[in-house]
């Protein structure tokens, strides 16, 4: 995914440009937000329980599964046998959803929590594809 | 040492990744056209659903257990084949794709607990990619082989077998039957039996010389790799294809001529775009058409074609292939299925004629070179033969094929939130 090409200069004709030696690389989103390409998947968010920390409805997430969740993360988990995305609140062995009218869910001593990845961004479209 | 890393269950294991309610659930996988079973879950296995088995013969078992069946889901796993790879780089520098869900690794130079490092990539696998694998290490690759094959059978080994002592490697032999040995086929299999040679403990004690007269040269090496000497190379690029075929089922029978040679076109663009990709260029094409052998009145004929230059060139091809299957189609038949292989391939830098014989264009590749520049960049089909026609009525039947998770955008996996 290319974005943009960072020259300072524009080009005169006939004479080297001086911007050659400090040309750049292009910026790329993939290397921006994607740190391990193998254990990175993208995800559409369907609803409306994390709108408080700007999730939401057709947004897309990038989850990656090699980070290690750590409390106040947003995570994936399977739960009931489904994708969803919640806070991870370690401290208290629950879910946070980050909408009010969704209660926390606990997680039950012993229960396995099992998270699927850590959502290291959202993207959110200003414009309809 | 080597490792030899291999997908539980590969495409049922794909199916379950981005599918949390399918883990620990019978799952099974069709074969092109949903023809036949070809991976099942281990509680599929548990089932008693066996492997290759005609999906319409097990339907009503499939049903009543509520297992979850899928179409094979190819653009799903080859993504998920690359992850595995890529995150298996981690652990050796050096790594094989042996097959789609079997990787060799060189382990040479590090000194590990070989259990340790193998409980270690199994568990970075599914955290990472959702994979669960198997791992056997050993000196040799058909002593990993071997292994691997222990870490599935032997609960205890709990997915990781080291053979990294002759102790540990001939107890395992002589529990094992000698076809199951790497290289040796059923026929072969046969063949040593009446030697005496039973299990693959028999064979890594028999002496190669003699049996060298009774079998091939290949034993030889089989038999040294079984004691733990290293003859068979890590290939880091698998050779090149000796033949490339490209042959498939219709979807529905068919009795005209019009859909069958657009679905040839097709298979001789697939075949061709292969070609090129391999940097070779084909002489000889053999094409072939038959019906149901459960038809009354079975029908099957092929056809070699000599072509006029060694070429790469999809439309020649494709119109060679043509000509033929005009030649073999008889009318008031219901054709199943068709094929067109490239059989007689030569590099592309042999391939160039001279002022008195006829080479192929030079606008010609170029005109190849751009076609598979513009479908690499937008995505497969986006330009092809008219022949191919533009209504794929024949294509493939694939009832239960899951979205593409990873490589469509529009098919990205859905999360509740």
């Amino acid at each position: 995914m290319k974005l943009a090409t960072l020259y300072s200069h524009g080009v005169a004709a006939g004479f080297p440009s001086p911007a050659d030696d400090h040309k750049e690389k292009s910026l790329s989103l993939d290397q921006h937000l994607i740190t391990h390409p193998a254990a990175t998947f993208m995800a559409r968010a369907n609803g409306d329980s994390m709108q408080g920390l700007g999730i939401f409805d057709r947004d897309l997430l990038v989850v990656d599964r090699s980070l290690t969740p750590v409390h106040g993360d947003v995570v994936v988990v399977a739960l009931d046998g489904q994708l969803t995305c919640k806070v991870l609140d370690r401290h208290h062995g629950r879910l946070l959803s980050a909408n009010d009218r969704y209660p926390p869910i606990p997680v039950w001593e012993g229960q396995e929590l099992i998270v699927e990845g850590v959502v290291k961004a959202s993207i959110r479209y200003h414009r309809p594809l | 040492m080597l490792a030899l890393v291999d997908c539980n269950s590969c495409y049922a294991s794909c199916e379950q990744i981005f599918r949390p309610d399918l883990r620990g659930r019978p799952v099974v996988v069709l074969s092109n056209n949903d023809g036949f079973v070809v991976a099942r879950s281990n509680e599929a296995k548990a089932l008693g659903i066996g492997d290759l088995q005609p999906f319409f013969k097990i339907e009503h078992l499939l049903r009543r257990h509520n297992v979850a069946i899928f179409s094979s889901n190819y653009p799903l796993y080859g993504d998920i084949s690359h992850r595995v790879m890529e995150t298996l780089k981690g652990f050796s520098p050096e790594v094989e794709v042996y097959s789609i869900d079997e990787m060799f690794l060189n382990l040479y130079g590090l000194q590990e607990e070989w259990l340790d490092y193998g409980q270690r990539i199994r568990t970075t696998l599914w955290r990472d990619v959702r994979m669960p694998v198997s791992v056997g290490i050993a000196p040799s690759k058909t002593l990993a082989k071997l292994a691997n094959r222990a870490a599935k059978k032997i609960a205890k080994c709990n997915g990781v077998c080291a053979l990294d002592t002759p102790q540990k490697w001939q107890w395992l032999q002589k529990r094992m039957a000698v076809d199951k040995v790497w290289g040796v086929g059923r026929r072969l299999a046969k063949r040593l039996g009446r030697l005496g040679i039973e299990t693959a403990y028999d064979l890594a004690q028999a002496n190669p010389k003699i049996l060298r007269r009774h079998t091939n040269i290949n034993i030889e090496r089989t038999i040294e790799e079984l004691n733990g000497v290293s003859c068979l190379n890590l290939e880091e690029q698998p050779p090149a294809k000796k033949q490339i075929y490209c042959t498939r089922s219709f979807g529905e029978k068919l009795s005209e001529l019009q859909p069958i040679l657009q679905a040839v076109s097709l298979y001789a663009s697939r075949a061709a775009e292969k070609l090129r990709g391999q940097e070779c260029l084909v002489a000889s094409i053999h094409v072939f058409l038959h019906t149901s052998p459960h038809e009354p009145h079975y029908y099957s004929r092929s056809t070699l074609v000599q072509c006029p230059y060694a070429t790469n060139d999809t439309r020649l091809i494709a119109s060679l292939a043509k000509g033929a299957i005009t030649e073999l189609y008889r009318p008031g038949h219901r054709f199943m299925k068709a094929g067109v292989g490239l059989v007689e391939l030569v590099p592309s830098s042999l391939g160039q004629g001279d002022m008195f014989t006829a080479g192929q264009p030079a606008r010609a590749a170029e005109m190849m070179q751009a076609l598979d520049r513009v479908n690499q960049r937008f995505g497969r089909g986006t330009l092809f033969l008219g022949a191919e026609g533009v209504h794929k009525h024949w294509k493939m039947r694939q009832a239960y094929r899951s979205p593409a998770y990873t490589t469509r955008w529009e098919a990205l996996p859905l999360v509740h939130v």
